[in-house]
C-alpha cells in the first residue's frame, strides 16, 4: 500500500503537525510526503529529512501559497491516482482540504483517527470523545485526518528521501487569499507544547488573564490556552481554544485555572498526562478529572505560586 | 439572493453521551435532541443577511429522522421562510448528506450555502468541504466573520495560528465557527407563526442519492475513565507537587 501525506508547513519549515500524520501513515505503507506551496523548497527539504517518508512530492505554485483547498484538493485528488490512502494532520488546515479530496474521490473521509487497527479498520472519537468509534472502511482509498496527541512523533531528521517536482492545475478560480493575522509568540505552540497553563471565564477581563495567566506560563515555559467562554469573552484569541471544536492538546501537565470542566473543554485535554485544577468550586466537574486539585480563589493562588517558583 | 442552510438534530450539547451496553452506539433513547449548535449559528446570520437587505429567502433543510421536522420548525421560529425534510433513517454519512445537498442546491439554486463546522455528535468536520468539492464552489470554513458584496463573499477564518480572510466567487459555502455570532431565541410568536411555514418532505430517492454507509461501524466504546487525583491544602503543597513532577526548579 502507498500512502500520501500532506505536510503542514509556512513554506519555510515543517509544522510538527506533520510528523504524528507520518507515523500513522506509516503503518499503513509506503509514505510519501507532498508538500504544495509557493517558494515552498526549504520546506520539501525539511520534509525529505523526516524519518520513514521514502519520497517527496513537491508542488510548487502561487496558487498553492496560500494552501487555499479549491486549488490544493484538485492537485492531491489527481495525484492520488497513484496512492491507497491520502493521510493528513487534522489541522485547521488539514479539516480545510481533506474533505474535499474525499469527496472528488467519491470517498468517506475517516476523521480525527486515533490508531490504526488495520488497512481498512480504524478508531475516532466521537460526542466529543465521549465514545470510541471502530469503523471499517470499504472504500478502496481512504482519506484520513490524524489526530496529533494519538501518534508518537516521526523524528523529524534522519531520513534523506528524494524531492520530486510535481505540477497540478493551480487556480481554480473559486478563491483568494485577501490577509492573515497570525500572532507571533515566543512561547511553544499550544499543541507541541510540554506544559500548558489554560484560564477560563474566572479570569474576568483580558487584563486579569494576562496578568494572573501569563506571569504563571513564563514560569513553566507554558502555552497559553483557554476555554471557550474566555476566547468568547474576549480574554484570550480565537486559537487559544482547548476543547471538542478548538484544539485537542495532551501535554505532560495541564493547568486549568478558573475552568469548570464542561464535556466540550474536557474533550480538548483530558488525555493530558497530569491535570492540575484550580477552582474556587470545590464540586466543579473538573475535580472529576484533575490528578491534583486547589480549591479557591485564583486571583490569590495564581500569584503566590508564581512568586513560589 | 437565497440562502441555504442545513440543520442537523443531535443530542443536546448539555446532555452527557451514554454508550449503549451492547457498543452499537450512544444511547439517544428518550434524551433531549436539539438543533446541532453550530447550525443556530448558521440561521442566525441567514437572518441577518435577510435583515441587512442581502439575503431574500431563507430555505432550511434536515436529513434524518421524521422528528427533525421539530429542529426545522426551530429554524422557522428562528427566521428562516421555509423547510426541507429529507427523510431517512439511521445514519446518513456526510459524504451522502453533501449528495443530497448538491441535489437540493440544483433545485433551488441558492447563492450562499451556510453550515456548520461539524456536528457534535459525529464530529466529522466535512460535510461543507465536500459540499464545496461536489458543486464545484469556493469554500470559507471556520467562519468568524462574513460580508457579502459585489458577487463576492468575504470571510474571516478561525485557523490554528489566528485568523485568515479569504475571498470566495458567489455562489459558495460557508461553514460557521463559534464567534459569527450569537443566535436568537425564537420568540413566542414566532414559534406560533412557524407552524404555518411550509415544510416540504421528500426522501432520498426523490434525488436520486445512494446514502448506503461507506463505513462501517464495528463496535462503540467507553473511552478510558481517568480517574480523580487528589486535593491539595495550599500553594506550598502545589508547588512541591510540580517540583516532582520536574515541572518547576
Ligand atoms: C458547540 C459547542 C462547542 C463548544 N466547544 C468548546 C471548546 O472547544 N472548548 C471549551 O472550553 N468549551 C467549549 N464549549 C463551551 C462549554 O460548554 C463551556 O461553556 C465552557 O467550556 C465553559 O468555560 P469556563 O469553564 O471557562 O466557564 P464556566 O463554566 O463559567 O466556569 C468558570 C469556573 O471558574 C470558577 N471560578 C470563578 N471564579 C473563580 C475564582 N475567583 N477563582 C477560582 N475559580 C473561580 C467557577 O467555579 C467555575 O467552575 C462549547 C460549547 C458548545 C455548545
Ligand atoms: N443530516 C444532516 N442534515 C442537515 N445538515 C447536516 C446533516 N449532517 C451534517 N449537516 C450539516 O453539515 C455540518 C457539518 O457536519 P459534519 O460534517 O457531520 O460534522 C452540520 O453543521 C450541518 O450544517
Amino acid at each position: 500500500m502507498s500512502v500520501l501525506v500532506l505536510v503542514e508547513h509556512d513554506n519555510a519549515s515543517v509544522k510538527d503537525a506533520t510528523l504524528a500524520a507520518v507515523t500513522a501513515a506509516g503503518k499503513l505503507g509506503e509514505v510519501h510526503a507532498l508538500v504544495a506551496g509557493q517558494g515552498a523548497q526549504a520546506a520539501a527539504d525539511g520534509a525529505a529529512k523526516i524519518a520513514g517518508v521514502a519520497k517527496v512530492l513537491l508542488a510548487d505554485d502561487a496558487a498553492y501559497g496560500h494552501a487555499l483547498a479549491e486549488n490544493v484538493a484538485p492537485l492531491v485528488a489527481d495525484l492520488m491516482a497513484g496512492y491507497d490512502a491520502f493521510v493528513v494532520p487534522a489541522t485547521s488546515n488539514g479539516k480545510n482540504i481533506a474533505p474535499r479530496v474525499a469527496a472528488l474521490l467519491d470517498v468517506a473521509q475517516i476523521s480525527d483517527i486515533l490508531s490504526v487497527e488495520s488497512a481498512d479498520t480504524f478508531t475516532r472519537p466521537i460526542y466529543a470523545g465521549n465514545a470510541i468509534a471502530t469503523v471499517q472502511s470499504s472504500d478502496a482509498k481512504k482519506v484520513i485526518t490524524v489526530r496529533g496527541t494519538a501518534f508518537e512523533k516521526a523524528a523529524a531528521t534522519g531520513g534523506s528521501a528524494a524531492v520530486e517536482a510535481v505540477s497540478g492545475k493551480g487556480d481554480a478560480g473559486l478563491s483568494s487569499f485577501v490577509g492573515a493575522e497570525i500572532a507571533k509568540s515566543e512561547r511553544p505552540e499550544l499543541t507541541s507544547a510540554k506544559v500548558i497553563v489554560s484560564g477560563g471565564r474566572a479570569l474576568g477581563s483580558s487584563e486579569q488573564f494576562h496578568a494572573v495567566i501569563d506571569p504563571l506560563a513564563d514560569k513553566l515555559g507554558a502555552a497559553v490556552g483557554a476555554s471557550r467562554a474566555a476566547v468568547d469573552a474576549g480574554y484570550a484569541p480565537n486559537d487559544y481554544q482547548v476543547g471538542q471544536t478548538g484544539k485537542i492538546v495532551a501535554p505532560e501537565v495541564y493547568v486549568a485555572v478558573g475552568i469548570s470542566g464542561a464535556i466540550q473543554h474536557l474533550a480538548g485535554m483530558k488525555d493530558s498526562k497530569t491535570i492540575i485544577a484550580i477552582n474556587k468550586d470545590e464540586d466543579a466537574p473538573i475535580f472529576q478529572v484533575a490528578d491534583i486539585g486547589l480549591v479557591g480563589d485564583l486571583f490569590k493562588i495564581v500569584p503566590e505560586l508564581t512568586g513560589k517558583l | 439572493m437565497k440562502v441555504l442552510v442545513p440543520v442537523k438534530r443531535v443530542l443536546d450539547y448539555n446532555v452527557k453521551p451514554r454508550v449503549k451496553a451492547d457498543g452499537t452506539g450512544v444511547d439517544l433513547a428518550n434524551v433531549k435532541m436539539s438543533m446541532n449548535p453550530f447550525d443556530e449559528i448558521s440561521v442566525e446570520e441567514a437572518i441577518r443577511l435577510k435583515e441587512k437587505g442581502v439575503a431574500t429567502e431563507i430555505v432550511v433543510v434536515s436529513i434524518g429522522e421524521a422528528k427533525a421536522q421539530e429542529t426545522l420548525r426551530t429554524a422557522l421560529a428562528m427566521g428562516a421562510d421555509r423547510a426541507i425534510l429529507i427523510t431517512a433513517e439511521g445514519e446518513v454519512e456526510p459524504l451522502a448528506v453533501a449528495k443530497l445537498l448538491a441535489k437540493v442546491v440544483e433545485a433551488e439554486s441558492p447563492e450562499l450555502v451556510i453550515l456548520g463546522k461539524q456536528a457534535i455528535d459525529d464530529d466529522s468536520n466535512q460535510t461543507g468541504q465536500m459540499l464545496g468539492a461536489l458543486l464545484g464552489w469556493g469554500q470559507g470554513t471556520f467562519a468568524s466573520k462574513l460580508e457579502v458584496a459585489g458577487g463576492n463573499a468575504q470571510v474571516t477564518r478561525e485557523v490554528d495560528g489566528g485568523l485568515e480572510t479569504v475571498s470566495l466567487k458567489l455562489p459558495a459555502i460557508v461553514t460557521t465557527d463559534l464567534r459569527l455570532n450569537e443566535p436568537r431565541y425564537a420568540s413566542l410568536p414566532n414559534i406560533m407563526k412557524a407552524k404555518s411555514k411550509p415544510l416540504e418532505q421528500k426522501t432520498p430517492a426523490d434525488y436520486g442519492v445512494d446514502t448506503a454507509p461507506r463505513l462501517k461501524t464495528l463496535k462503540v466504546t467507553e473511552p478510558p475513565v481517568r480517574q480523580a487525583g487528589v486535593k491539595v491544602a495550599d500553594v506550598d503543597e502545589l508547588v512541591a507537587k510540580l517540583k516532582a513532577l520536574g515541572v518547576a526548579a
